[in-house]
């Protein structure tokens, strides 16, 4: 035996025998996802750049894309809803209002259904290596970040443009949104693309939910023409419990300049720091769920 | 020595539902026990591997080497026993799994790399060394997709064996590329465990398994049959596999009608003896001649049989055959009981155990009987030279 091959043995003798694969327990074994999470930092981050790469891989506009589908949908609820239907006829700075709502909306609806195609899209990888299983969702929600601040940039600009930039305290309902939306998102898109792998129709379940959910949040239409419309407060406490209408309504809230003045909810902001807690506590719950779920993985897949 | 892997008790079955979609399921429920059926994958398995050894999983396909080697890599989970391992474990359980086929070879081997658990400044320090490695250095900003499938496992290989396990797990990768990139393949196996890490692999080449492993483990229906030095393993699987064969020709005779029927023939018995007259398992000395006695017995009479006798080496690798169409002799229509004697004078094997391999065919190459280890002898040498072969050389120094 040469000396590398004792050395290595004397060093691995050092080392205490671990289970392969992940931990089980429910509580205890949060801190080692965390850890094992935390240590695939680096791929997650080229999972990430993976997936934008790929995406628009070989088309010659390239990340332009990513702008064409929400420009055009602003084009749309615009002219569809604003000139034709009459929204935008007591609704200052429609564009901007259609606009906060979407990218808010855009980032989640993208987790969502990236999230949840996520491990089965990995199935390859599921199979044949071991890996935190969570990179996969996670790094789905990476490249929606993505997506999310160049819209992000987009809307901050054409702010300016119009001449009504948000500035001071108006940013606290911003981060308290992207708050909202990223724990959410990451909770949801966990969960999903887990329960996806056992039951393949979940992303087509997914598919419609966006669509309903879409309209209820006050995204196209304002916040005032709900309450226009529906008068029963039990009813307006139930749309207000859904965090994204909360978030929707944040970013609203901070880019949505020329709209102040117009009815917004009371408690905004309580609400949404009840959001956030609840969440935290959603994301925690959905990461245990992972985390049973997944030892099962590679022959359901 | 360290255990790095401990295997305690361990068993899988997969359950096997024959219908996915949320209607089957709903339709089938109260029946679902009907649809689905338990597959026992493993069942008790105990093994230890050390530190630094390289053991082999060998067995017919479908008995479990594969499942085995994803529970130690920790893809799949037991539902029962443990699986401890320690240090560093790399899997090389396809090459190229998360290759993506619109990125390019310089993207996808920062990729794969990660996944197999490199970090960043590691790739970037092992780069260039991957990319000689895998000798496609013209080609590496060229989206994988067009890539070759010879080039493709090149690239996956060359960035496998840049990883640094303690532990390194291969299912049936070896073989790839062409010849000289085996031969470099191979090579990097040796230096691996020459470094004292700790391989696993399975492999139905069974050469292979001779070659480089310490130990081999013969699994067979989820269990472990043999765990072994390779040559005793190699022999309980070869012996496993010609049974199979045995009751696949039996059952052949069986089933087939009667005119079609396969002629039930077969060897009786088979004796050596030296030249010098000892007989059992005969120590024949350099150059000494050997004599092959066999009897065969038919149901009815055959005409046209092809008699073929071999000589292997103690894991079954042929050093020498024939058979009585190429040494031109026309074997005499069969009777009930034949037979026959072979004379090999002179031979020049090297220094080892031998074993004898008969078989016996129809002149169209249908299969009647074989068997691969018929007899055994041994040959005793003057211990200078190694080989199969005895050769007697003259060495010569030249003037410079």
């Amino acid at each position: 035996m040469t000396s590398t091959q004792a050395d290595r043995a004397a060093t691995l003798a050092e080392q205490p025998l671990r289970t392969a694969g992940p931990r089980l327990g429910f509580a205890s074994g949060t801190l080692s996802s965390i850890t094992d999470i935390l240590g695939q930092r680096e791929l997650l981050g080229m999972l990430v750049r993976r997936e934008l790469k790929a995406r628009y891989k070989d088309s010659s506009l390239g990340f332009l894309w990513t702008l064409m589908r929400p420009l055009a949908m602003l084009l749309i609820y615009y002219v569809a809803l604003g000139k034709f239907l009459g929204a935008a006829r007591d609704t200052p700075e429609f564009a901007i209002f259609i606009y906060a709502g979407l990218t808010a909306w855009g980032f989640y609806s993208e987790a969502l259904a990236a999230g949840t195609g996520s491990v089965v899209a990995n199935s390859g990888l599921v199979k044949k290596v071991y890996l935190p299983r969570e990179v996969f969702p996670l790094s789905a929600i990476g490249s929606a970040l993505f997506n999310f601040g160049v819209q992000l940039i987009i809307l901050v600009l054409a702010t300016a443009a119009v001449g009504s930039f948000p500035t001071g305290s108006r940013w606290g309902y911003f981060f308290m949104a992207t708050a909202i939306l990223v724990l959410f998102g990451t909770a949801m898109a966990l969960l999903l693309s887990a329960l996806n792998v056992y039951l393949r129709d979940i992303q087509y379940l997914v598919e419609i939910f966006v669509m309903i959910f879409f309209w209820v949040s006050p995204i196209v239409y304002p916040w005032a023409m709900f309450i226009d419309n529906v008068k029963s407060t039990v009813i307006q406490e139930i749309y207000l419990a859904n965090p994204i209408t909360l978030a929707v309504l944040g970013f609203q809230k901070t880019f949505w300049v020329g709209g102040d003045g117009r009815p917004f909810p009371d408690h905004l902001y309580t609400r949404m720091g009840i959001a956030i807690l609840v969440g935290v506590l959603l994301l925690w719950l959905c990461q245990r769920v992972f985390a049973r779920l997944q030892a099962n993985f590679a022959q359901e897949l | 020595m360290t255990t790095v892997v401990q295997i305690e008790d361990l068993s899988k079955h997969f359950v096997i539902r024959k219908e996915k979609s949320l209607k089957e399921r709903v339709v089938n429920f109260g029946r679902s026990r009907k649809h689905r059926e338990d597959f026992w994958a493993l069942q008790g398995i105990n093994l230890e591997i050390e530190s630094g050894t390289t053991v082999g999983l060998i067995g017919p396909n479908g008995s479990g080497k594969s499942t085995l080697l994803k529970m130690v890599g920790g893809i799949l989970q037991p539902d029962t026993g443990s699986v401890k391992i320690r240090g560093r474990l790399a899997a090389l359980l396809e090459l190229g799994a998360g290759f993506h086929p619109d990125l390019t070879g310089r993207e996808n081997v920062y990729l794969n790399a990660s996944i197999l658990g490199l970090s960043k400044v590691q790739i970037d320090r092992y780069f260039d060394a991957i990319v000689d490695f895998s000798g496609i250095e013209a080609f590496i900003d060229t989206q994988v997709k067009f890539y070759s499938s010879g080039m493709y496992v090149r690239l996956a290989f060359a960035v496998a064996v840049h990883v640094d396990p303690d532990i390194l797990l291969v299912d049936e990768v070896l073989a790839v590329g062409d010849e000289p990139f085996q031969r470099k393949c191979l090579e990097r196996i040796r230096q691996f465990q020459s470094e004292g890490r700790t391989i696993v692999m399975v492999t139905h080449g069974l050469d292979q398994v001779a070659e480089f492993c310490d130990r081999a483990v013969v699994l067979e229906k989820g269990r472990i049959v043999t765990d072994d030095l390779p040559r005793v393993a190699l022999r309980a699987l070869r012996a496993d596999f010609e049974e199979a064969r045995q009751e696949e020709r039996e059952r052949a005779i069986a089933s087939a009608d009667p005119v079609s029927a396969l002629p039930r023939a077969q060897f009786t018995g088979i004796a050596v003896a030296s030249e010098s007259g000892s007989t059992g398992t005969p120590v024949l000395a350099d150059g000494e001649g050997l004599f092959i006695g066999m009897q065969i017995e038919s149901e009815r009479d055959l005409q046209d049989c092809v008699i073929e006798i071999g000589i292997a080496n103690p894991l079954g690798v042929s050093v020498f055959a024939t058979n009585t169409a190429l040494l031109d002799i026309a074997v005499p229509p069969l009777g009930r009981v034949n037979k026959y004697n072979v004379f090999i004078p002179q031979q020049r094997l090297g220094e080892g155990d031998y074993s004898v391999q008969v078989g016996l065919t129809l002149s169209d190459g249908t299969e009647l009987h074989r068997v691969p280890e018929a007899a055994q002898f041994s040959v005793d040498g003057d211990g200078r030279s190694r080989g199969f072969i005895h050769l007697e050389p003259q060495f010569a120094v030249l003037d410079s």
